[in-house]
């Protein structure tokens, strides 16, 4: 099985190793038409500007929300932003993926970024590390948003049909589980 | 709040990769940074062409205009301190920037010690030119490595030969025996257990980024071809005929530094590159770059 890592900027290639590990072959996107080979999408944490701004530059805008209609989609924090229906942020302006808003740098500069236990909701492992850089939060929820992880009582993983959106990165923590639970399951 | 791992630290130079970091002396230029698609800025009164210019002694930016940087922008926003100056360094921790570069840019404060890093909750980057230096940097903390070149000079040819060494030094760790480690550690300078690590692994254990003379998006593309995993722009934008447009191809160029097509398309439409010196013509006792223990 291929699936593609959006590789314009950011920490695609810890996606790449994560992918490898649960016998997956990663395919660096960084052209529209290099979405013809692959079965599903990551979209990597990185800046969510950068991500933005290189999107909008490269026409990308249009295959990858075509391509995300029919495939699954796994983002993680910059990743979660461009899912996102809604951001706080002019600059941004993301790809509906997901009925989700989301707030950028929500827990503050780097100073605040951390590690913490998160609860799981649909996964045999209840609780696992989560690594949270410059994270985002997700503001509000929309119908049948299902959500996948907690940390505080407050949601910091969702998913609907085959998108599914992570605030943290599971890819720094090297825990597979989600992106096996969407690839792979 | 306990001071972050050191994985966290790392984390955030993770999500910098494949990404540019500009360096810019107002808000203004840092709006122009991010507009162009910059993945951070580096905050510093004076770009490296400017100091060298100027002569005197180089210090921590005013914090003012780093707040009126972070004010500016949603991208992390970085500035320099001293070598060993670890009060500049507590300074800018306060300040909340998000990446703090030990900088050889500046007048060192200390000419044996460099910082303990390892006591911030905030990353810091630092410079090396081979891999001993680069080791030494991580033992004492550093999250993030960049090649130093020779900053403010918009001649590349200094930061190839960064790159280069600490490629083939790694490189030469990889295939030689665990009894050869510790002579190998004593000659690099550096600490046994990354040299260990190295040896295993081929990489360095952070990420490493180029910077010091990079001044077009084929500068950038050189860079990443060599082994860089981003770029540092100092001077090269802001020194240009055209800063928005440059910035916005070092971007470009950074991404797909690989598609010779595409950047012939990237270079075509800019204007003239900041001039740049010769590294002959800079005294040695002048040259950046020597600055490091």
């Amino acid at each position: 099985m291929k699936i593609g890592v959006l590789a314009l900027q950011g920490d695609f290639e810890k996606h790449s190793l994560l992918l490898e590990q649960l016998g997956i072959t990663p395919v660096r996107i960084r052209y529209p038409h290099d979405l013809d080979t692959v079965e599903g999408l990551v979209f990597p944490g990185g800046e969510s500007t950068t991500l933005m701004h290189l999107i909008e530059q490269n026409a990308f805008r249009t295959p990858l929300s075509e391509f995300a209609a029919s495939h699954p989609v796994l983002g993680t924090c910059a990743g979660l932003i461009l899912m996102a229906t809604s951001v706080d942020d002019s600059r941004i302006n993301p790809l509906g993926l997901l009925d989700i808003d989301a707030r950028r740098n929500a827990y503050g500069r780097q100073v605040f970024s951390f590690t913490d236990q998160i609860q799981l909701t649909h996964f045999p492992d209840q609780r696992v590390s989560a690594t949270f850089i410059r994270a985002p939060k997700i503001t509000r929820i929309g119908t049948g948003i299902e959500i996948l992880a907690t940390w505080k009582n407050e949601p910091v993983g969702v998913m609907s049909g085959n998108h599914m959106a992570l605030s943290f990165h599971p890819e720094l923590d090297g825990y597979s589980g989600f992106h096996k639970y969407l690839f792979l399951s | 709040m306990s001071n972050p791992s050191f994985e966290v630290k790392v984390g955030l130079a993770e999500m910098l990769k494949g990404g540019v970091i500009m360096d810019v002396m107002s808000a203004d230029q840092a709006k122009i940074a991010e507009d162009a698609g910059a993945a951070a800025v580096m905050a510093l009164e004076r770009i490296p062409a400017l100091i060298r210019k100027d002569g005197g002694i180089a210090r921590m930016s005013n914090p003012s205009m780093i707040l009126a940087i972070q004010k500016t922008v949603s991208i992390p926003v970085m500035a320099k301190c001293r070598i060993g100056h670890f009060a500049e360094a507590q300074i800018l921790e306060a300040l909340e920037v998000d990446f703090i570069d030990e900088s050889e840019v500046l007048t060192p404060a200390d000419e044996a010690n460099h910082i303990w890093k390892h006591d911030y909750k905030i990353p810091f980057v630092c410079g090396a030119r081979d891999l001993g230096e680069a080791l030494r940097r991580i033992g004492e903390g550093a999250a993030m490595i960049r090649t130093k070149g020779e900053a403010g000079s918009g001649n590349i040819v200094e930061a190839v030969r960064h790159m280069r060494r600490v490629q083939s030094e790694m490189k030469q760790l990889t295939v030689m025996g665990h009894d050869e480690l510790m002579a190998q550690a004593k000659a690099l300078g550096a600490p046994f257990t990354l040299v260990e690590t190295v040896a295993k692994t081929g990489k360095l254990p952070v990420p490493n980024f180029a910077a010091g003379g990079i001044a077009t998006p084929a500068d950038a593309s050189l860079m990443m071809q060599l082994g860089a995993e981003s770029v540092f722009v100092g001077s090269g934008i802001f020194m240009s005929e055209d800063p928005p447009a440059r910035a916005k191809a070092i971007v470009e160029a950074t991404t797909y530094y690989d598609d010779p097509k595409k950047l012939a398309k990237i270079s075509g439409a800019l204007k003239d590159a900041m001039k740049g010196i010769d590294i002959a013509d800079i005294p040695p006792e002048q040259r950046l770059q020597e600055r490091g223990w």
